[in-house]
């Protein structure tokens, strides 16, 4: 532990000799910022759906659990007394904060944008509508239903969890699929910079021999490879990082937050510092990644 | 210093060395002579911990070298100065930067030996090449920076696998001075040769033991060299 926490501070360091004792590759070297400029910039997206979906779910959720509508349709001498049967059931019912009937005009609002606003409700034989807001305990929805049928033959509960579970549960896994993303794209990192560090272990097969001929130790020799490979991860996933999230910017969004999914899409908030994650992650999938490709080839016999 | 004790060694056939001992004393001056192909290179390589006899034990400074790790090995040849028989070097550094570069691998700044790097340099008159990169050395001038690049150390021993390889007379004499300059200040020199007219040559300036490899075995060369 105590070698590795030295080779850590050492990654960092500045030392231009032991930069110059392997030969410069310029080609593995773009390659390696590349793809790791690509890797962080799909990052940035997988961490934006990941935590967009995140939100949704939570808002779908908690905003919604809380709330059920009750609709009242009946004949209409008898609406306004199933409604008052149905608020009096509501007041005794366990887990129910606050019940109320909405007024014409709110229903009014409610429908217009479907019919307009000059709908006159009165002409037409529209259900009354009963909001009710639950405790944090919740309601026994079915037990409701059972009393509600006695009751009020009129009533039709309606708790939200018919659409709103395959919501909540298609938003949890987008989540979790972009979760997965993310460590399927540090791994895909750690893989590339592995195969670029054993290419380039395996080209300086010859600097490796003199190194060891004159008295260098294997930290020596694979701090040269580790230095390098931890810049350019970190170098190139900086420019990623930075692409991806002006990508983000400039994603179209819309003005109001529950818009839509789509619109939704990006960080908010504390979020925006989640990405900055990026850069210092990749360097440290680098620095494992060569150090355990340069001790593979050290060990091997030679 | 250097300690090998019934060694043998095989790459794999049958034995190319067979019950080896040897004991190289300090301040000591040894050839190491036999045909190609005898396995001078392969006896060279036990003698500083590049290859693990097959039998036998071989110490290095009193320690032995089956116990050692890599990095014990590469702190020895810290101590012990090598001239390989085909000298490589770091072909995208400088010669004084390569010749520099077991101080800088051992952690020491190349700059605090500076003045030591350019007595060393006109030591092995390369003094004016010491910018140049080692592709374009001729074999003498390559062969004088691995030598240069062995001692700059300040190694006890020195081990020089036919360090006049593929240089002419002249050079190979101008070599084999700077090895018995080297012995003189102190230090144990061991070289491998197939060349016995370089051996000759040399023992009128120095106290200088034959060993030579014959059917698997090392042997003290007698007076009639
Ligand atoms: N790495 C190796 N693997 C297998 N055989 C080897 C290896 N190195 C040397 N040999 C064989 O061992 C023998 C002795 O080689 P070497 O020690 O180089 O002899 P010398 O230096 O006296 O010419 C040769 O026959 C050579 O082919
Ligand atoms: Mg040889």
């Amino acid at each position: 532990m105590k070698g590795l926490r030295a080779q850590l501070v050492r990654a960092f360091q500045p030392d231009t000799q032991a930069d110059r004792v392997v030969p410069p590759s310029g080609f593995t070297a773009q390659l390696t910022l590349f793809a790791a400029g690509a890797m962080a910039f799909l990052a940035v997206f997988a961490l934006a759906l990941s935590l967009a979906a995140g939100r949704l779910a939570e808002q779908w959720g908690s905003e919604l659990a809380r709330s059920a509508t009750i609709r009242i349709a009946a004949p209409d001498d008898q609406q306004q007394a199933q409604t008052n049967a149905a608020l009096r059931i509501l007041e005794t019912t366990r887990g129910v904060a606050q019940a109320r009937a909405l007024s014409n005009e709110e229903q009014a609002a409610l429908l217009a944008p479907w019919f307009g606003a000059e709908l006159e409700l009165d002409s037409l034989p529209v259900p009354r509508l009963i909001e009710v807001i639950e405790t944090e305990e919740g309601m026994d929805a079915a037990g409701l239903r059972l009393r509600l049928a006695a009751e009020v033959p009129g009533a039709m509960l309606d708790d939200h969890s018919r659409w709103r579970a395959p919501l909540v549960k298609a938003a949890s896994r987008l989540k979790m699929l972009g979760w997965v993303s993310s460590v399927l794209i540090a791994a895909v990192t750690a893989a590339m910079v592995t195969l670029a560090a054993n290419a380039a272990l395996a080209a300086n097969a010859q600097v490796i021999s003199v190194l060891r001929l004159v008295g260098a130790t294997d930290d020596y020799i694979a701090r040269a490879f580790i230095r390098r490979f931890t810049l350019r991860a970190l170098i190139g996933a900086l420019v990623g990082m930075v692409l991806g999230m002006i990508a983000v910017l400039l994603l179209p969004g819309g003005e109001d937050e529950t818009a839509s999914f789509l619109t939704g899409l990006g960080f908010q908030g504390l979020h925006w510092l989640v990405p900055l994650l990026i850069p210092p992650l990749a360097a440290a999938v680098a620095f494992i990644a060569t150090r355990m490709a340069a001790r593979r080839t050290l060990e091997s016999p030679t | 210093m250097i300690e090998l004790e019934n060694v043998a060694y095989s790459y794999g056939g049958g034995e190319l060395l067979s019950d080896i001992s040897l004991k190289l004393a300090p301040g000591s001056f040894h050839f190491l002579t036999g045909p190609s192909g005898s396995g001078k290179t392969t006896l060279m390589k036990l003698c500083y911990g590049a290859l693990l006899p097959t039998a036998g034990h071989v110490r290095l400074f009193d320690r032995d070298v089956r116990a050692m790790t890599r990095d014990d090995v590469a702190l020895l040849r810290r101590r012990m100065g090598v001239v390989h028989q085909d000298c490589q070097f770091l072909d995208h550094l400088t010669l004084s930067q390569n010749i520099a570069l077991p101080l800088h691998a051992s952690g020491r700044s190349a700059e605090a030996a500076g003045e030591d790097l350019e007595d060393l340099m006109h030591w092995v008159g390369l003094t004016e090449r010491s910018a140049a990169l080692p592709p374009e050395l001729s074999g003498g001038e390559r062969q004088r920076a691995a030598l240069a690049r062995a001692v700059i150390m300040s190694p006890d021993v020195v081990l020089a696998d036919e360090p006049t390889g593929n240089v002419d007379w002249d050079m190979s004499q101008r070599l084999l001075r700077l090895l018995i300059e080297l012995n003189r200040m102190g230090k144990t020199v061991l070289v491998a040769t197939h060349d016995l007219g370089l051996i000759r040559a040399t023992k009128a300036h120095v106290q200088a033991r034959v060993l030579r490899i014959a059917n698997r075995r090392i042997q003290l060369a007698g007076a009639d060299l």
